[in-house]
């Protein structure tokens, strides 16, 4: 029997973990529960298809045609006027303000200009920050100048209904950043979910038993403590692939999340994103005096990672230093894979950058928990 | 000391350990023999569950040095883990694991071979195979310390360490966790138990009273008794709280402490006592000489220790 590593010792810790994980049904719960949870609200709550955005006029042609327009995209229910706007620079600011999702824009003689067949221009400035917010309604906006334009030209007008289209919709969308669409957000909460889950679960594993007392007992038995942190990760690395197959489930059938590229590559490089969360809650449970205090810790990894990944903001929008923060951070690599290799079809060769930092994270945070394990109370 | 030719089981000199620059034990010698049941007394605090974790490994002694089971205790605690069983003071092991699933994790911690059959005799012998698949946490008081007696002796420990193991159990279960541990050390078991119990001190072969991190006497209990050289007299008749109060304020009276319908006054100094005795008390009142307890022995020692190291 090695002094350093035994086999069947780390299998005894490993088995037990099982027991217990069957045992606390609360925290099983929390570990199928949470993945749910995140699916409904961010998959369902977080709407692909926003109706009554607020939206402000800039009438410089006041015709039949015009009300006729503006009354139709009421009635549409995507479009609330909330505004009326004298001059393009007030159309501005309402939008970087955040007023308005959008400003329409019926420039002067437009409808003289219809009728003579010069094919005007309506001009629509959308705020495009979130283009899955904006994307249907200009969709709708399209087709509704189409039905206004064939109702209203009839009679010695009708000519102008074959051809190209009397106007022509001009949509400027500001502040598109990378063009995000919603698909991004499921793959990305696979990260999310591992994230939370993994690292909670194992520095509470670890917490527990030195509230309980039972560290103490574990102690005074032969047990080294690679055997105790590897029995620790082992079974909880089983339990987040249970999630990561949950979600994926999830994307395939519920949300109809589109999957170019191969799962069995996703699911190899997961064992780095998995096992360097997992290595992190190790950590904070050596930190840690109490459940309490490695929940608190927990959090304050989970934050940032939430903030700085990319997850909830664009990357590339966010400042250069919190972009150096969340390189740092596992979720950070785990999304781009997760989307790469679902969205766009990477392959090992395309991801490969990504999984050297986590696998970096993975070893220098299990380092510092193995030299912080302590195998005396002191 | 030694009466026997062994060697003894626990031999240990100048052990001292701090928590935050406070002392927590001071300078403690100790030999233990082998076959002994040895009694570590000592108020709350004062040190003895941190002594008992320095001799198994669990913290490393700030400075002195010894040996346990022949083994460095600063050196080789890995040795000394494989050959002691120690009984934490309060219940550790798995409160959401099963009796057996407890036995099976421990025996599977110290690698031992025929793990089904080992689990299965301990069960047997503790009388506890009937309730196997109960959870830990479901266990009154006395059955998990019996539960814990089984997993710490799983491995055929030379040396038990107990901590308080009968704090909160009944008299009967008690009396039977003694006579376990008077059956084990027959069969040449060392056993070293913490206690708060007169009874359970007074069944110890030798014991150890500590106060503030200090060793303040050890020996037989007769040893213990005699070298506190403690004057005892029972006083009967009078109002207790009043006379107690009068007589602690004479310097000649240690210690007075109520004892049913009569008080226990102890003292150092047979000819002050009684001259006490006759300058405050009333004529109804009464004094028998009487031989002192390991009790009144321990009040008093504590009493030492506070006037001398607080």
């Amino acid at each position: 029997m090695s002094s350093v590593f035994s086999i069947s010792r780390f299998a005894a810790i490993a088995s037990k973990e099982f027991i217990q994980m069957r045992r606390d049904r609360l925290t099983f719960a929390m570990v199928l529960g949470i993945p749910l949870m995140q699916l409904v609200l961010f998959g369902f709550a977080i709407n692909s298809d926003p109706r009554h955005l607020p939206t402000a006029v800039l009438i410089q042609d006041h015709s039949p045609l015009s009300r006729s327009l503006t009354q139709a995209m009421v009635n549409s229910d995507y479009f609330d006027f909330t505004a009326v706007l004298q001059s393009e620079a007030a159309a501005t600011r309402a939008i970087e303000r955040g007023d308005v999702q959008f400003v329409l824009q019926i420039p002067p003689g437009f409808a003289r200009d219809v009728l003579r067949g010069d094919r005007p221009q309506l001009l629509v400035l959308a705020d495009a920050t979130d283009p899955a917010a904006t994307s249907q309604a200009l969709g709708s906006l399209r087709q509704l100048l189409n039905r206004v334009l064939e109702r209203e030209l009839t009679g010695p007008n009708a000519w102008l209904r074959t051809g190209p289209p009397a106007a022509e919709l001009v949509v400027h969308a500001a502040y598109n950043p990378e063009g995000i669409s919603q698909y991004n957000i499921v793959p990305g909460l696979m990260g999310v979910v591992l994230t939370m889950t993994m690292v909670l679960i194992t520095a509470l594993a670890i917490t527990r038993e030195s509230e309980r007392g039972t560290m103490e007992n574990l102690l005074a038995t032969l047990v080294r403590p690679l055997e105790v942190t590897l029995g620790k990760i082992v079974p909880y690395i089983l339990m987040g692939y249970v999630q990561a197959g949950l979600i994926l489930l999830a994307a395939r059938y519920l949300f109809e999340v589109p999957m170019f590229g191969s799962l069995t590559l996703l699911l190899a490089v997961m064992f780095v994103f998995i096992v360097a969360n997992l290595a992190i809650g190790i950590t904070f449970s050596t930190i840690a005096r109490n459940q309490l205090q490695a929940m608190q810790m927990g959090f304050f990894f989970f934050l940032p990672s939430i903030l700085l990944s990319g997850f909830m903001f664009p990357f590339r929008g966010m400042p250069i230093w919190a972009q150096h923060l969340g390189q740092v951070l596992p979720l950070t690599h785990f999304l781009r894979i997760v989307r790469g290799i679902l969205l766009k079809g990477n392959t090992l060769t395309t991801i490969a950058p990504e999984i050297l930092p986590m696998g970096a994270f993975a070893v220098v945070a299990l380092a510092i928990g193995l030299t912080r394990f302590r195998q005396t109370l002191d | 000391m030694s009466t026997t030719q062994h060697a003894p089981i626990i031999d240990v000199t100048g052990i001292t350990k701090s928590f935050d620059e406070k002392v927590v034990v001071h300078e403690i010698a100790m030999q233990v023999l082998p076959g002994e049941i040895y009694g570590f007394l000592g108020p709350n605090g004062s040190g003895k569950t941190t002594f008992l974790r320095m001799l198994c490994g669990l913290l490393r002694p700030d400075r002195g040095s010894g040996t346990c089971l022949g083994f460095d205790i600063l050196t080789q605690a890995l040795e000394i883990k494989r050959r002691v069983g120690y009984m934490t003071q309060r219940f550790s092991y798995y409160e959401d694991l099963s009796l057996r699933e407890n036995l099976d994790f421990v025996a599977r911690m110290y690698g031992l071979a025929q793990r089904r059959q080992a689990v299965d005799a301990s069960l047997e012998r503790l009388g506890l195979a009937g309730r196997q698949k109960q959870l830990a946490g479901e266990l009154s008081g006395g059955w998990k310390q019996r539960l814990a007696l089984a997993a710490c002796l799983l491995h055929q420990p030379s040396l038990l360490l107990l901590d308080e193991p009968t704090a909160g159990v009944d008299p009967s279960a008690r009396r039977e966790f003694w006579e376990e541990i008077h059956g084990l050390a027959a069969d040449g078991l060392t056993v070293m138990i913490t206690t708060h119990y007169m009874d359970e001190a007074e069944r110890c072969h030798r014991l150890a009273y500590i106060a503030y991190g200090r060793l303040m006497a050890q020996g037989t209990v007769q040893e213990v008794i005699d070298g506190a050289g403690l004057v005892t007299y029972q006083i009967a008749g009078g109002s207790q709280p009043a006379t107690s109060a009068k007589l602690r304020s004479s310097p000649a009276i240690a210690q007075a402490v109520a004892f049913g319908n009569s008080l226990h006054v102890s003292g150092h100094d047979r000819a002050a006592m009684e001259a006490a005795f006759r300058e405050l008390l009333t004529p109804e009142q009464t004094w028998t000489p009487q031989p002192s307890e390991l009790e009144d022995v321990f009040i008093s020692l504590m009493k030492q220790a506070e006037d001398n190291f607080r």
